[in-house]
């Protein structure tokens, strides 16, 4: 089942950087590489539920303001200590100037 | 006498780090890990905060469950208290005479509280473990009258705990302000403020003269009525079995920038060791801090097994009192010269710079986590000794990030 969600413009997310994208009572992190790529995950660090946007992205690696705990966003894998659980991530696709996550 | 491989006396998070990191590179023989407390080792920072505050989170958060125990194939001996450390032999005893020998030892025993030794001091609860947490969470019923000694972290963090929970809070400093140590006056405002608006009554600069029961008696001769008296008056290092066996002590036990000891056999990390940092000038340190004990024990683990890794990590550590977090990173003491950054209502950020322009302290307090990731990017210019522009750090429409590519 697909169920694709307009979450925001591409330029709302500048380049290696990370937006909150909140539907339907959940909240999300939307994500722009370097490589000019958009990702999805679950917003919240799967340590002790941080927003994730308020973190600081490097590369591919987004880094929770809290602990410091990372994961690699393109993935949702974690990447060291605090965190051991993955991070949830979603399927993305850009149409025009818009970004869609599908959240199914 | 069982052959143990490496051990670990401890329980704490640089213990548990330890065994994670010892397993994560390679390392297959096998590790024994002596725990005085009846617990598996479990996170310390909410101790304070939300193990005391929020009913979900009353049960410890371990840091090594069953699980974790099994599948890295570390023997856990706990409620064991180790006796001696006998370096001749390579072996610890234990209480009931057994011994267990070690081809490599890691002390992590932490620090604990430091007692108040005026008179009546024992009247004065201490917070170190989780039963000390069990026992304020029972102590911290509505109207109560809690009375906290010491504006340190775990002070005033008790203090903002039992304010939420409805209690009649006062807080006691003896210096001129609360966070003397490591926190810039500026910041450390803020945080006295949010406790004034709590309702807590801050009483600074006022020394105690002796404790009753239920009361606590200030040198100007005030008495201040209590159904509860805690002390956050620091901490001091666990470094007797270290010191019985003829280790160096050095406001901890003296290690390398490897974490290495007097011993080469024995290494240490965590709130139990000092040793000399780059960042801090060259100074032997000790930090009572959760992320360091982390970076410690993985630069303990590395050279236990014959790496050759020095210890730079810029020390780091926060503080969450109300609605604030409170992030620090270096060292405010080598940056005489101040930059001021807003990056939002209600969150100051403070850079700590030397007078050649290498930026080499960040103190930031904030709402949530709105100063998290101008801390962290403070943090890795310092990492790389940068001279980031003044310019910039002063302002929040230029993005820090930019500086890192410099």
């Amino acid at each position: 089942m697909t169920n694709w969600i307009d979450a925001c413009a591409k330029d709302d997310v500048t380049e290696e950087d990370v937006i909150r994208f909140d539907h339907a009572g959940r909240t999300f992190a939307i994500y722009r590489s370097p490589d000019d790529k958009f990702y999805a995950t679950d917003g919240l660090c799967t340590h002790e539920k941080i927003h994730l946007a308020d973190g600081l992205v490097m590369d591919n690696i987004i880094e929770c303001p809290k602990h410091n705990g990372r994961f690699d966003y393109t993935t949702g894998a974690a990447k060291g200590a605090p965190v051991c659980v993955n991070l949830k991530t979603y399927p993305v696709k850009v149409e025009g100037a818009r970004v869609f996550i599908n959240i199914a | 006498m069982r052959n143990a491989g490496i051990v670990i006396i401890g329980g704490g998070m640089a213990a548990a780090r330890a065994c994670i990191n010892l397993r994560a590179n390679d390392y297959d023989d096998s590790i024994t890990l002596v725990s005085e407390e009846n617990l598996l080792p479990y996170d310390r920072p909410p101790l304070s905060k939300a193990s005391i505050v929020d009913e979900a989170a009353h049960e410890p958060v371990l840091l090594l469950d069953d699980g974790i125990v099994a599948s890295l194939k570390v023997d856990v001996l706990l409620g064991k208290t180790v006796t001696a450390i006998n370096r001749n032999e390579k072996s610890i005893s234990l209480d009931g005479g057994s011994k267990i020998s070690y081809t490599k030892l890691l002390i992590a025993t932490g620090a604990k509280p430091r007692k108040l030794n005026c008179p009546g001091g024992e009247f004065a609860l201490t917070l170190r473990d989780h039963k000390d947490t069990v026992n304020l969470r029972k102590k911290f019923q509505p109207g109560k009258k809690i009375v906290v000694i010491g504006g340190g972290f775990i002070g005033l963090e008790l203090a903002s705990s039992a304010s939420k929970l409805g209690c009649t809070v006062s807080l006691i400093e003896a210096q001129p302000r609360i966070l003397m140590r490591g926190v810039p006056e500026a910041i450390a405002k803020i945080v006295h403020d949010a406790h004034v608006a709590a309702g807590v009554t801050m009483i600074i600069g006022t020394g105690i003269s002796h404790l009753t029961e239920n009361a606590v008696h200030l040198t100007d001769g005030r008495v201040i009525a209590a159904d509860t008296i805690i002390a956050g008056i620091g901490a001091s290092p666990e470094t007797k079995l270290a010191a019985d066996a003829g280790l160096t002590i050095e406001n901890g036990i003296a290690c390398n920038a490897r974490m290495q000891t007097s011993d080469p056999d024995i290494y240490a990390a965590g709130d139990c060791a000092s040793f000399p940092h780059e960042h801090m000038g060259g100074k032997r340190i000790r930090l009572e801090a959760w992320r360091s004990a982390q970076e410690q024990a993985a630069t303990a683990a590395a050279n236990m097994l014959g790496g050759d890794k020095t210890h730079t990590n810029v020390p780091w550590f926060w503080s969450d009192q109300y609605d604030l977090s409170l992030q620090i990173a270096g060292s405010a003491e080598l940056g005489p010269n101040t930059i001021m950054r807003i990056p939002s209502e209600g969150a100051l950020v403070l850079f700590h710079m030397a007078d050649d322009g290498a930026i080499k302290g960040v103190s930031g307090i904030g709402l949530g986590n709105s100063i998290g990731r101008d801390v962290k990017i403070a943090e890795m210019l310092i990492a790389k000794n940068a001279k980031p522009s003044a310019d910039i750090l002063a302002d929040p429409a230029q993005p820090l990030k930019a500086l890192l590519k410099g």
